[in-house]
């Protein structure tokens, strides 16, 4: 006989690797990539193509030079560029996306110790780096379809969250991204469409997606007198959806459990709520999602479920 | 918490390629190698030397302890030598090598046990050398030796679930066998006084359910329980929960909480023992795996080698990877010439298995979500990683039960599983030099105070024990411990 196999059971996996589910993400955040093109043009796939590249070369780069072995591989590095493309103004200059894609990875990511073991979420952290570093480049817009030269250029700062009451975009028009903002967070239809893919893949926990969402819709509910309108603007402007459904949802930076991710989701939705509130941002979601994931470990320390059968630990 | 939703399991593919197939009868083996070891608990010692001739049925080791099931010999002929091996726990054992002269002469002990009283059948179970013929091998005489004055046991359970894919050994056993299970478990419960058996089958064996509902629909104490189609959903403690609601505590047996969990083919075994008093020396196993033509059942002598096993089925390539047991939890041969235990319910036969490759985590709690004692598994790796005891303890290690289902599940490929059973170990070496470092640390404090005169140390006050003599600074000392423990 020839030379026998022996390893520890069990002995068959699951076909889902790393790899299998990052594709997925891509899959998800797709439909927001071709709406994003619709509505701001190609310029929107330029930018997020060169966001990816740069992450993944960066990814690499950093492995070789730390002589560790190559991660880019997993596909994490796209799906990073990605959503940073997607947290980016569509006319941002191409060396300030270049440099966010430098704080995700080397900094945010691989410093910290590569997939899996940074604390904050690359994205959510280069954007807010960005915005601290070039702040009018982030808060200026370019107004949907102003690549078919239908309206004016670039105006600066006026999100619906800010934007006086006439003009406010309509609510069709929120749904489907037609308003001013970030390059991939406008279309709620199509970042709905990719989270429910992920859902129904298995990729996320709805939990942590409707938490937030719902917290701030309960939140504005309240604080507008129960006007449903004002709740709908706030639930779909900003960074909302992306943030929820595709940010506070990343593995590495969230808490394990479902009790956890609750916790986690009703956190940032207040936290995004008290900040479009009460600070002098116009914009929350990513404060609220970085502040959350430091208190990732702690959430997970508090909700270790109970084994089953486990005897209670005797009170102190 | 979410209770509600029943325990965790998970999904696995399905391949049972051998249930159509009748069982086979595989000639008994020309040599016999039989383990003094063929269960959990204490090992027997054999009761034959090198040159005895022993006969079919012929008891040739037994051991004084509780927890353990005598072995018999499943050929006639001459004991060749008994040597030590290492089994596939990796421990050393006994074995008895008996080299077959090909007659099958029957022993003269072998004749239908007379049982008169409860006594008498739990030791008649002892002598049939019966164990948990579902694979983990727990003495089946001590799942019955429970006492009724102090247990009050009000269901048998009849674990037919069968839930890891490949093995059909137990549904063969009922499709082949139907009567003779029912029959042992009515022997079970009349004996016992079990006013009530619960027969439960995974839902992917409608032909064995179905069977069994028409044979017990006449008798109102026995059911039969469709299960849901999960892994792993033969593990005792949760078809306990699963056909009873009840939950088996941490550290706690079936019997705590009035249930007695036996095999299908346990039972049946138990049947034709009392009705003929052959003891335990055949059992049925499945032979499958990607390299088999024909994957079937055999009937098969214990103490056969595997190589003898693996040229009775017909391969269309070399295996390279030999699976004793299920894919979930069986183990790999090490050595073509393994022998087969009362346990084995499978052997696996593989080729071009493939070889998954480590990468790190990406805490996306998949494991956590599969495992069906609730425990978190990626925490646990953590904190075996850093050799912390106090973190395994807190998260529950000793509640895992090897089942697999989080490493099946990573994407990462990370072992987790066989962390856990390293871990399991780490913490019982440490634990056993926590018992025994106090005692000598006490001793040394104990020394200066006497010598010195001076304070008791504030260990020694933590403990709440007055070092005043030696042996109850001892004694306080680990009481200290263990209520740190318990807290």
């Amino acid at each position: 006989m020839q030379k026998m196999i022996v390893e520890p059971s069990p002995h068959i996996r699951s076909s889902v690797t790393t790899r299998s589910i990052m594709l997925d993400v891509i899959i998800a955040l797709c439909p927001a990539l071709i709406a994003a093109v619709v509505l701001f043009g190609v310029r929107a796939l330029l930018l997020t193509l060169i966001c990816c590249a740069c992450c993944v070369l960066f990814e690499w780069l950093f492995c070789i030079i730390t002589k560790k072995s190559r991660t880019t591989s997993d596909r994490s590095a796209i799906v990073t560029g990605m959503l940073l493309a997607f947290n980016l103004p569509v006319d941002i200059p191409i060396y300030m996306a270049v440099i966010g894609c430098f704080v995700a990875i080397v900094i945010v990511k691989m410093l910290f110790g590569g997939i899996g073991q940074n604390f904050a979420n690359p994205a959510v952290t280069a954007r807010i780096v960005l915005m601290l570093s070039f702040s009018s480049a982030m808060t200026t817009w370019t107004a949907p379809f102003a690549y078919q030269g239908a309206a004016a250029d670039a105006v600066t700062s006026a999100t619906p969250l800010t934007a006086p009451p006439e003009q406010m975009p309509q609510l069709v028009d929120m749904l489907f991204g037609v308003r001013l903002g970030c390059t991939g967070e406008t279309c709620v239809i199509a970042l709905l469409i990719g989270g429910v893919y992920l859902v129904v893949r298995k990729i996320i926990s709805p939990v942590t997606p409707c938490a937030f969402i719902g917290t701030v819709a309960v939140l504005s509910l309240v604080a507008n007198g129960g006007d449903p309108t004002a709740m709908l603007y706030s639930v779909m402007s900003g960074g909302l959806m992306l943030g929820a459904i595709f940010m506070a949802t990343d593995y590495s930076t969230t808490p394990l459990t479902s009790m956890g991710k609750l916790v986690f989701g009703i956190g940032c939705g207040v936290l995004t709520f008290a900040i479009r509130e009460f600070a002098s941002l116009p914009e929350g979601v990513s404060y609220a999602i970085l502040l959350m994931n430091i208190l990732t470990p702690y959430i997970d320390k508090i909700t270790v479920p109970r084994a089953f059968g486990a005897k209670r630990e005797a009170k102190k | 918490m979410f209770k509600l939703f029943g325990l965790h399991s998970i999904r696995l593919p399905h391949y049972d390629a051998s249930a159509e197939q009748g069982t086979r009868k595989l000639k008994p083996p020309s040599v016999a190698v039989i383990s003094m070891s063929q269960h959990i608990g204490a090992p027997c010692e054999p009761l034959v030397q090198a040159g005895d001739y022993v006969k079919v049925g012929e008891k040739i080791g037994d051991s004084e302890a509780f927890m353990s099931a005598p072995v018999h010999s499943s050929i006639s002929g001459f004991v060749k030598e008994i040597k030590e091996v290492v089994a596939l726990n990796g421990r050393m054992c006994k074995t008895v090598v008996i080299e077959s002269d090909n007659r099958m002469q029957l022993s003269s002990e072998i004749k239908p046990p007379v049982v008169n009283s409860r006594e008498d059948f739990i030791k008649a179970v002892r002598e049939s050398g019966a164990v948990g013929l579902g694979g983990a091998g727990f003495p089946t005489h001590v799942k019955l030796a429970y006492d009724p004055q102090k247990v009050n046991i009000d269901t048998l359970i009849v674990n037919g679930a069968e839930c890891e894919p490949y093995i059909t050994s137990d549904f063969r056993e009922l499709i082949e066998n139907a009567d003779a299970v029912l029959r042992g478990i009515k022997l079970i419960m009349k004996n016992l006084e079990i006013p009530r058996a619960i027969i439960g089958i995974e839902e992917d064996k409608p032909e064995a359910i179905e069977k069994l509902q028409k044979l017990t629909a006449p008798i109102p104490a026995i059911k039969v329980v469709k299960l849901p189609m999960a892994y792993p959903q033969g593990a005792e403690k949760v078809l306990v929960h699963t056909l009873t609601g009840r939950t088996v505590k941490e550290g706690g047996l079936p019997s705590d909480v009035g249930c007695v969990v036996i095999n299908v083919s346990t039972a049946g075994f138990i049947h034709s023992y009392i009705r003929t008093g052959m003891p335990l020396i055949k059992r049925r196993i499945t032979v499958d795996g990607n390299i088999v033509n024909a994957p079937t059942n055999f009937m098969v002598s214990v103490g056969t080698l595997l190589h003898d096993v693996v040229a009775g089925a017909s391969l269309y390539k070399d295996p390279d990877k030999i699976i004793l047991g299920g894919p979930m939890m069986g183990a790999c041969a090490f050595d073509p010439d393994t022998p087969l235990s009362k346990t084995n319910n499978a052997v696996l036969l593989f080729s071009d298995t493939p070889i998954y490759k480590e990468s790190p985590c990406i805490r996306c709690g998949r494991c956590v979500r599969a495992c069906p004692m609730n425990l978190m598994p990626t925490e646990l790796e953590h904190a075996y990683d850093a050799r912390d005891a106090a973190a395994l303890k807190k998260y529950k290690i000793g509640l895992c039960m090897n089942c697999g289902s989080c490493s099946y599940v990573c994407p990462a490929k990370r072992s987790l599983a066989e962390k856990n059973q390293l871990a399991k170990d780490f913490l019982r070496n440490e634990e056993a030099k926590a018992a025994a470092k106090p005692a000598a640390k006490s001793e040394k404090t104990d020394d200066k105070s006497e010598k010195a005169d001076t304070k008791p140390t504030a260990k020694a006050d933590k403990a709440g024990a007055k070092p005043a003599a030696k042996k109850s600074a001892k004694k306080g000392k680990r009481g200290g411990t263990n209520a740190k423990n318990d807290r």
